[in-house]
């Protein structure tokens, strides 16, 4: 079996598209539940939350606060899972529960190679 | 106790206490001779007991035939270092044969055997198992139980460790903080361990098993007394021994036989216990570290509320994902779906109950005869006669009979 990131990308930048704290909660807990079907399975290798500050660098020595720049969608979270395939992992991303929201979107990518401690 | 039963029971709470003690004495090296002393003992008492019967105070009288064997063995010790080995200048303290057996002796000296068996010297997973053999006198099948794994594999592990023990000179003291926080983890496993010996096992000896879950509370009480190991996960794995042990009575029929949860009498879950929980359960808070004992602690919380709210089984399950998350079981992962059931209901769960990554056993076709109860009662049948196939003990087969009949 082979690890997978599930990258989530939400869109932390239009006011409108923001959840009250109760649909916050709501949401948080169906993302609690997801990862947990995951976790039941030993399929879940790790993962955190990201805080919406940050700072993006560029070459020249730019750097401006970020995560989010120019696309609407910001990284707001990732977890790590094994699965058989692609298509595994795929499925298991299909379940997550940001992609409730509109213009939100998830991403699954292969860990081709891991840099040793 | 009849005369037959009370030898094993002793055994297996004194034997331990003696071991360790002389280890103290005599040094880690020489745990096989503190071994052989401590099972000498036994053996007179078998002899003895059986002729002259029991004597009034059973485990007083072991510590006193355990003492005198100790000190004749110190003192042919003295004898050879005087008179063979004079060269060695300062054997002094071989002189010294006084043992010490009073209770809070007995239960520091199972402390600092933990602590020292714990030295990285030892391959982790052999600390445990020598941690159990040793000071919890396991069988080797039941540690191999305990790991899930074979008994060649426990026995191999065993004797590396035992090398391991009378080759180097690990210390009997307390160790300093910043070692005593690298040991404490299979320490607090060691002490969990023991205390599922008790309350898990199949063993119909009630007296016995109560005794194991209160040698590990008190282990673990003596963690907090002390202010260096007074940690927030020594306090969770305290609070989930209290609310667990707050049911061993109603859990276990006059005869020893297991009652299932939802046949239990609440009056006789014990109010005191469950509060002594709460109290370390709030002491766990502290500090940001949230070990499996706090997430454990918590189910086991929700179980010593009887009413069945929604609101019980969301906390349930939600603390499920989180355990889950840093520590995977199987059995873990079959609780955590049957509280998505009661949470989420049915469909959800049985849908997530057929993707686990577990080895179809009793327990998993009982969850999936319960699952399908509401909603197909021919497969949910089906599944409880597979369960029954598969049941190992009579408590099993009747459990699932219940479930048939209803």
């Amino acid at each position: 079996m082979d690890e997978y990131l599930i990258l989530m990308r939400l869109d932390l930048l239009t006011k409108e598209a923001q959840p009250s704290p109760e649909q916050m909660q709501g949401f948080m807990e169906m993302y609690n539940n997801w990862v947990g079907d995951i976790a039941a399975r030993n399929r879940f290798v790790g993962g955190k939350g990201l805080s919406t500050e940050g700072k993006v660098l560029k070459p020249g020595g730019i750097v401006t606060d970020g995560p989010f720049v120019e696309i609407k969608e910001s990284l707001a979270g990732f977890i790590m899972v094994k699965a058989e395939s692609l298509e595994d992992a795929t499925a298991m991303a299909a379940a997550c529960p940001i992609l409730y929201g509109e213009g939100n979107s998830v991403e699954v990518r292969m860990i081709s190679s891991v840099h040793e401690k | 106790m009849k005369n037959d039963n009370l030898i094993p029971h002793l055994f297996r709470t004194e034997y331990r206490k003696i071991v360790s003690v002389l280890c103290r004495k005599f040094g880690l090296e020489q745990f096989e001779v503190a071994e052989d002393i401590a099972s000498e003992t036994f053996l007179v008492a078998m002899h003895s007991w059986g002729i002259e019967g029991v004597p009034p105070n059973p485990a007083g009288w072991l510590y006193e035939v355990a003492k005198n064997k100790a000190k004749n063995h110190l003192h042919r010790n003295a004898i050879f270092n005087e008179k063979v080995a004079p060269v060695l200048a300062d054997n002094t303290a071989e002189y010294d044969s006084e043992i010490d057996l009073s209770p809070g002796h007995i239960a520091d000296s199972q402390l600092r055997m933990m602590f020292a068996i714990c030295d990285p010297a030892i391959a982790a997973e052999s600390q445990i198992a020598l941690s159990l053999r040793i000071l919890c006198g396991f069988g080797i099948g039941e540690i191999a139980d305990a790991f899930g794994t074979t008994k060649e594999v426990i026995n191999k592990r065993l004797t590396r460790a035992k090398e391991k023990l009378r080759s180097q000179k690990l210390s009997f003291e307390m160790p300093d903080s910043v070692i005593l926080s690298e040991r404490l983890d299979p320490v607090l496993l060691t002490i969990y361990l023991l205390f599922n010996e008790g309350y898990y096992s199949q063993s119909q000896h009630k007296t016995l098993r109560r005794d194991m879950c209160f040698d590990a509370m008190r282990l673990c009480l003596m963690l907090i007394e002390n202010t260096l190991t007074n940690q927030p996960k020594v306090n969770a794995l305290l609070a989930l021994m209290c609310f667990h042990a707050s049911r061993f009575d109603a859990r276990l029929s006059g005869s020893g036989e297991l009652v299932l949860y939802e046949e239990q009498d609440t009056s006789s879950w014990n109010s005191d216990l469950i509060s002594k929980g709460m109290h370390f359960l709030n002491q766990a808070k502290s500090g940001s570290q949230l070990s499996r004992y706090h997430l454990e602690a918590g189910i086991a919380f929700w179980h010593t509320q009887r009413e069945g709210t929604p609101a019980k089984w969301e906390q349930i399950l939600h603390l499920y994902n989180h355990l889950l998350q840093i520590n995977y079981s199987p059995v873990a992962a079959l609780n955590r779906t049957y509280a998505l059931f009661k949470a989420k209901g049915a469909q959800k769960a049985i849908a997530e109950a057929e993707k686990l990554d577990i080895e179809p056993d009793y327990f998993y076709f009982l969850l999936l005869g319960e699952l399908y109860s509401t909603i197909d009662a021919a497969k949910s049948v089906h599944y409880l006669q597979e369960a029954f196939k598969l049941a190992r003990t009579d408590a099993e087969k009747r459990a699932v009979k219940k479930k048939l009949v209803v």
